[in-house]
């Protein structure tokens, strides 16, 4: 029965083809690119227009989830391996921040060179694990990757380099300004949301993004032509995974503590899961999107409420709709909506002439 | 030290029944369905509570109140499946499935906090605190029952799936879901049936969980939850005989591993997890297992 209900069979966003719509390409092209610029414009001056800490607060966290569910959907949601684990590396590249800046003495914009290192560090951890998970397929995988994250978990609780339960503080801040103290956080997130959805870009339109949809679609006939899936697969974890761990690092960083049970937390993975599903799995615009509604939408829900179990409850319940009347995801569904459209209104008009 | 093993390999045996019955509804639920319901942590311990309710408010026995919170938990199954589950189709089938039950977990958590809090309850009867001393070493009575009721389900789960026409249908819907509908079997109906079937046996693990561990809270269906899946993992998807083997060799390990390193011994699920998979990616006893019995 496997078999026959297998996730195998193509995922149905791929069969929208850009160009198919009755506009022309260039003009969709133009069209696209005049999107692009006007929202890259308002989250360049966002935090210089709008200064409300809150507001630049959510802003920094809300970039550090549109590169993270990018990154998790540029594993997951091009090669169908469904991770639940992706805290692992979140919360490795935040302990390594945390760690080597203890041990190395460094405070203040210093730090800073230390995220991409974090990343460098949950790439490392990523390799490991691949090795051993990428053996397994559906099912399967996404169980051991939750596996993984318990055993991270377990080891951030129990180590003595992490300092167990009690946590540990992460490296003092600059002195910088408090009004615009927000800022050099919100651009280091904003260089690495832009890069990873220009690498999430391009990575689709490549012979790596087609070996890794050909992986989605039918692992053992992509095998057969040719695609050699496991360092294909791993490589894409590894990149994912890197990106991750700098999205790690940086975000304790600016919280400036780091606790087992709140860096590698469950609700973390289910929360990037869901933007990517949301927006539309597999989709470039999609993560984006999902990040850029639903992470401040929780932020707030958050400050709304002093008992977590309501945003719990809430959330559950969104992502079961998302699932049920969405499960496509935005993206799909509303440019599929548009040809439709497009469709009938140029069926008219030769029905006119 | 001697009575010290022989007592931590007892109470791994015994503790091991539990969860054998539970991770056999989990991996029973998968066979049929295709499906882990990752939720299943999380209705063990709404069992616990359902039992907590019944005991401690209307002042109905632990084994007495399993009447009515099995049927209870099979009817709370059978309304995910009807509800969630069934209605998702197509080509991602196999993650939303899996995320549709993360979802149901979460809400119920978020439930259970809001009724219950974040205090730690356990349940209690006569039989939670008396002993029996064997081979040098006293265990709680409830380790006994625990291990009786796990026993008597795991067997009635038997005689449902190899002595009833109704378990004959589970066991062609497993084996051939298209080949099961074409002979006339209702696939819709088995599926939700067992569904219900595999969560039902959760009253019972939530019943003993409640009363033979340290107490339990909303939050403790992570720890249950990543345990069962190991289990199952490690013995094969699908395959219910394994399961009981992996179960019981699981807790074992993990209570020797207790006496020196408590705060280690969750790991060595992890461990053997990792170890097994990288010998053997299809688990101890593959899926062939519930096929060939």
């Amino acid at each position: 029965m496997t078999e026959q209900l297998g996730a195998e069979a193509p995922l149905a966003t791929d069969t929208i083809q850009p160009g198919t719509g009755s506009l022309p390409r260039t003009r969709r092209r133009t069209l696209a690119l005049v999107g692009v610029a006007a929202l890259a414009a308002i989250v360049v001056v966002y935090p210089l227009v709008i200064t409300n800490a809150t507001a630049t607060n959510f802003g920094v966290v809300t970039l550090i989830f549109v590169a993270v569910a990018s990154a998790w959907n540029l594993f997951s949601g091009y090669s169908g391996y469904l991770s639940l684990g992706h805290a692992v590396f979140y919360g490795t590249g935040a302990y390594f921040l945390c760690v080597a800046a203890k041990d190395w003495n460094l405070s203040g914009s210093a730090v800073f060179w230390l995220v991409p290192l974090g990343g460098l560090a949950a790439a490392v951890i990523a390799v490991p694990l691949g090795l051993v998970a990428l053996r397994v397929r559906r099912h399967t995988f996404v169980v051991i990757t939750i596996a993984f994250f318990f055993i991270a978990q377990l080891s951030a609780s129990n180590l003595g380099v992490t300092g167990g339960s009690s946590g540990i503080l992460a490296p003092a801040p600059g002195s910088w300004d408090p009004a615009t103290y927000n800022n050099p956080f919100y651009y280091l997130a904003l260089i690495i949301a832009a890069a990873t959805v220009a690498l999430a870009w391009q990575v689709r339109r490549s012979r790596f993004g087609l070996q890794l949809r050909a992986i989605r679609d039918d692992e053992d006939r992509a095998a057969g032509l040719g695609v050699r899936a496991m360092p294909v697969k791993l490589a894409a974890l590894v990149v994912s995974a890197f990106i991750t761990g700098m999205a790690g690092a940086l975000w304790v960083f600016f919280i400036g503590e780091a606790f087992p049970q709140f860096v590698f937390d469950p609700l973390f993975d289910l929360a990037v899961v869901l933007m990517a599903f949301f927006g539309g799995l597999g989709t470039v615009a999609g993560p984006v999107l999902g990040a850029l509604i639903l992470e401040p939408t929780q932020l707030w829900l958050n400050l709304q409420q002093s008992n977590s179990y309501e945003s719990e409850i809430l959330f559950g319940a969104l992502f079961l709709a998302v699932i049920l009347f969405l499960p496509r995801g935005v993206v799909p569904t509303a440019s599929e909506y548009a040809a439709k459209l497009r469709a009938r209104w140029r069926r008219s008009r030769e029905d006119a002439s | 030290m001697g009575t010290e093993i022989a007592r931590a390999i007892a109470a791994g045996i015994l503790g091991g029944g539990v969860y054998a019955l539970m991770a056999a509804g989990l991996t029973l639920i998968f066979g049929v369905l295709d499906i882990i319901n990752v939720a299943q942590g999380i209705l063990v311990v709404l069992g616990g509570y359902l039992s907590y309710v019944l005991s401690v408010h209307l002042h109905i026995d632990l084994l007495v109140g399993l009447l009515v919170t099995v049927p209870a938990m099979f009817v709370i199954g059978v309304a995910i499946y009807w509800l969630f589950i069934r209605p998702l189709r197509g080509a991602e089938r196999t993650s939303m499935t899996l995320l549709a039950c993360f979802a149901v977990a979460l809400i119920i958590e978020g439930v259970l906090y809001r009724a219950f809090g974040s205090n730690y309850v356990s349940l209690s009867a006569w039989y939670t605190t008396s002993s029996v001393h064997i081979f040098g070493f006293y265990l709680s009575d409830i380790y006994l029952i625990g291990f009786g009721l796990a026993v008597v389900a795991i067997a009635a789960l038997y005689l449902i799936l190899y002595r009833t026409t109704f378990g004959r249908a589970v066991r062609a819907t497993m084996q051939n879901q298209a080949a099961a509908r074409l002979i006339g079997i209702d696939v819709n109906r088995v599926a939700a049936v067992t569904f219900g079937i595999g969560t039902a046996v959760t009253a019972v693990g939530g019943m003993v969980f409640g009363a033979s561990s340290g107490g339990f809270n909303p939050n403790s269906g992570y720890d249950l939850i990543s345990r069962l899946l190991a289990i199952i993992i490690l013995a094969g998807m699908g395959s219910i005989g394994g399961a009981l083997v992996a179960a019981v060799f699981m807790t074992t390990a993990e209570a020797l591993v207790d006496i020196w390193q408590p705060n280690w011994s969750v790991a060595v699920f992890y461990l053997a997890l990792v170890i097994i998979l990288t010998v053997r990616p299809s688990g101890l006893f593959g899926r062939r297992a519930v096929r060939a019995q």
